[in-house]
């Protein structure tokens, strides 16, 4: 099997996207771990990066999510630049984040973990006291509205598998998330069944029209539940593709180096380590 | 697929295989169990209005001391200072009032004496990120000193009639000083379960990097609760100068020891992130009733120790294996 060589260039957005990183650099001491990184994503749409271990993946998203800072470069919600030094910022500008481990504290329950930080209070003047009633059915809603089953929202996260465990996690990033939901290898650590349910909870996450970045090493995933493809190699982007317009082998290849990819993409001192 | 969540509440059945359940319930069935041996040992001596009030008025303070250690140990933390800060609290209402102070003001001392500490202890675990048992290790000594340095080593006698209808009086069998625990008591547990404050001391406890990453200022929290610790310490050493008469300089560790088995007692998990206050403050009073009602059976004082050090290790066990 032979891939056709072709023009990686990558391409401008076909629409105004929720998210744009445009010519990021960033680095950490030595280690450049991004080199001009450009990509986008679309509302309604699933984006998925992917790469090797150390590609800039999770770099890249820390810096969307607020986590990092970069060096150089610019992010755009909805095509006005933004700045943000924190989770927090990010999160009140509708990005939400569903991290690979830090995910929920386990001896709360569900509900107060939907809640965390984001308490229902009620303000009787010299104190104000969580509304506890509110949360439980709201956060009930939260997980009926995304068709996650949890026996009960009162259920502390500890006795959940993992699948449950990351459907709530999900459930409370679209909660509250406005504009886009950052995923970082959601079925990292689940079986196949549980995975099936997640990528149909993705997909209903795309219904409502969030802007939704997966990172992923599961090329088949990636082609299955994907609008748009950023594959990246070094801290650089190899392509960015439709999912319908590439295939496994093509991705295989761009993220092992084995084709040349977007022009200039192949730097003088890359060095595999 | 339409799934419905169905808000039922959770039925007996599970609630008993569920280890928090019995996390929290250990001591209560402790209490009860002791209670009962203790009276059917000692039907005479042990359950009269006298004896049932000595034990509440012994269990006051260290009841107090409990619900700030609890806080702290909700947060995977230890305070090992609580009783040389209450020497501290004690010492400095003594200094007050042997300089002629009003009794308010000497009380404002010993509570900011307290609270001082307890910011001292808390800035250098959160903001220095010093091991919270070697900081609490520290400043046990630094209080416990500074205690002696100002107080000369010498007791302040304290003579007030309002110390002193605080420290006697009772109603009905409660003593004022255990009145005063519990509304203690009421306030700690409103906190830990009805405000965003409490839920996030939890989940500091529970997981910080995740407190952290939901955006929780998980440094306030940690300073907070060896202030509230230190605090109540301070309060603790109004009532110990009331019981006593006196603001003595030295240092009781069997304050601390019992305070930190008490919470282990109420269930609160020594790894932070789950408990509440009820159990604790049984823990500390059940710890008193143990003492008592072994020196109302006439076991030697020497042998109460080893009990209480026993009942420990056993209280530990079984939680430990509900989890």
């Amino acid at each position: 099997m032979t891939i056709m060589s072709r023009d990686y260039t990558v391409p401008p957005p076909p629409s105004a996207p929720s998210i744009e990183a445009r010519g990021i650099h960033k680095a950490f001491g030595s280690v450049q771990a991004l080199r001009d990184v450009s990509m986008w994503a679309l509302p309604g749409e699933v984006t998925a990066i992917i790469g090797d271990n150390g590609a800039g993946k999770s770099t890249l998203i820390k810096i969307i999510a607020g986590v990092e800072s970069a060096d150089e470069g610019e992010v755009l919600l909805d095509s006005e630049p933004v700045n943000f030094t924190n989770p927090e910022s990010a999160r009140q500008a509708g990005i939400e984040t569903v991290y690979q481990t830090l995910g929920l504290v386990e001896d709360l329950t569900i509900w107060q973990n939907l809640f965390l930080n984001r308490e229902i209070v009620r303000n009787w003047g010299v104190t104000r006291t969580l509304n506890k009633t509110e949360m439980r059915t709201q956060a009930k809603q939260m997980l009926d509205d995304l068709d996650v089953y949890i026996p009960s929202v009162k259920a502390r996260v500890r006795g959940l598998s993992g699948g449950q465990r990351q459907a709530v996690a999900i459930a409370r990033a679209a909660g509250w998330s406005s504009r886009v939901v950052i995923m970082d290898e959601p079925t990292a650590a689940l079986g196949v069944r549980e995975t099936a349910k997640v990528e149909d909870l993705i997909s209903r996450l795309r219904e409502r029209g969030l802007a939704i970045i997966v990172i992923s090493h599961n090329f088949d995933q990636v082609l299955r539940v994907s609008d748009q493809v950023w594959a990246m190699r070094q801290g650089r982007v190899m392509a960015g593709l439709r999912a319908s317009d590439t295939s496994g082998d093509e991705l295989v290849a761009l993220i092992t180096g084995a084709v040349a990819g977007a022009p200039g993409s192949q730097s003088e001192g890359s060095t595999n380590v | 697929m339409n799934t419905v969540t169905p808000d039922v509440a959770i039925p007996w059945r599970v609630k008993l295989k569920d280890p928090y359940f019995w996390a929290n319930w250990t001591v209560v069935a402790a209490f009860i169990g002791f209670f009962t041996v203790f009276v059917i040992l000692e039907p005479d001596k042990f359950l009269t209005a006298f004896n049932v009030n000595s034990i509440l008025t012994a269990a006051a303070v260290p009841a107090i001391l409990t619900l700030g250690q609890a806080f702290v140990i909700m947060t995977a933390g230890i305070d090992l200072s609580n009783a040389a800060v209450l020497t501290l609290g004690a010492v400095s209402f003594g200094v007050g009032f042997a300089n002629g102070l009003p009794l308010i003001v000497c009380m404002l001392m010993a509570v900011v004496a307290g609270l001082i500490a307890g910011l001292v202890n808390g800035i250098l675990v959160a903001v220095f990120k010093i091991t919270d048992f070697i900081v609490t290790l520290g400043m046990l000594s630094l209080a416990g000193g500074v205690a002696l340095v100002i107080s000369d080593a010498r007791p302040v006698q304290v003579i007030d009639p309002f110390l002193a209808r605080l420290a006697i009086n009772s109603i009905w069998v409660v003593p004022i000083l255990m009145i005063i625990a519990l509304v203690l008591l009421v306030i700690a547990q409103f906190v830990l379960t009805q405000t965003r404050f409490g839920t996030y001391v939890l989940a500091t406890g529970g997981d910080k990097e995740v407190a952290r990453a939901m955006g929780i200022n998980v440094r306030r929290i940690k300073i907070s609760v060896y202030a509230i610790s230190g605090t109540l310490a301070g309060v603790a050493a109004i009532l110990t100068v009331a019981r006593i008469g006196s603001a003595e300089p030295a240092v009781n560790t069997t304050f601390l020891l019992n305070s930190v088995a008490a919470v282990v007692l109420g269930g609160v998990s020594l790894f932070g992130g789950r408990g509440n206050m009820i159990g604790p403050f049984v823990g500390a009073i059940l710890l008193m009733m143990i003492v008592n009602g072994l020196t109302v059976a006439g076991v030697p004082q020497y042998y109460q120790y080893i009990a209480v050090g026993i009942i420990i290790f056993l209280s530990a066990a079984l939680v430990r294996n509900a989890k």
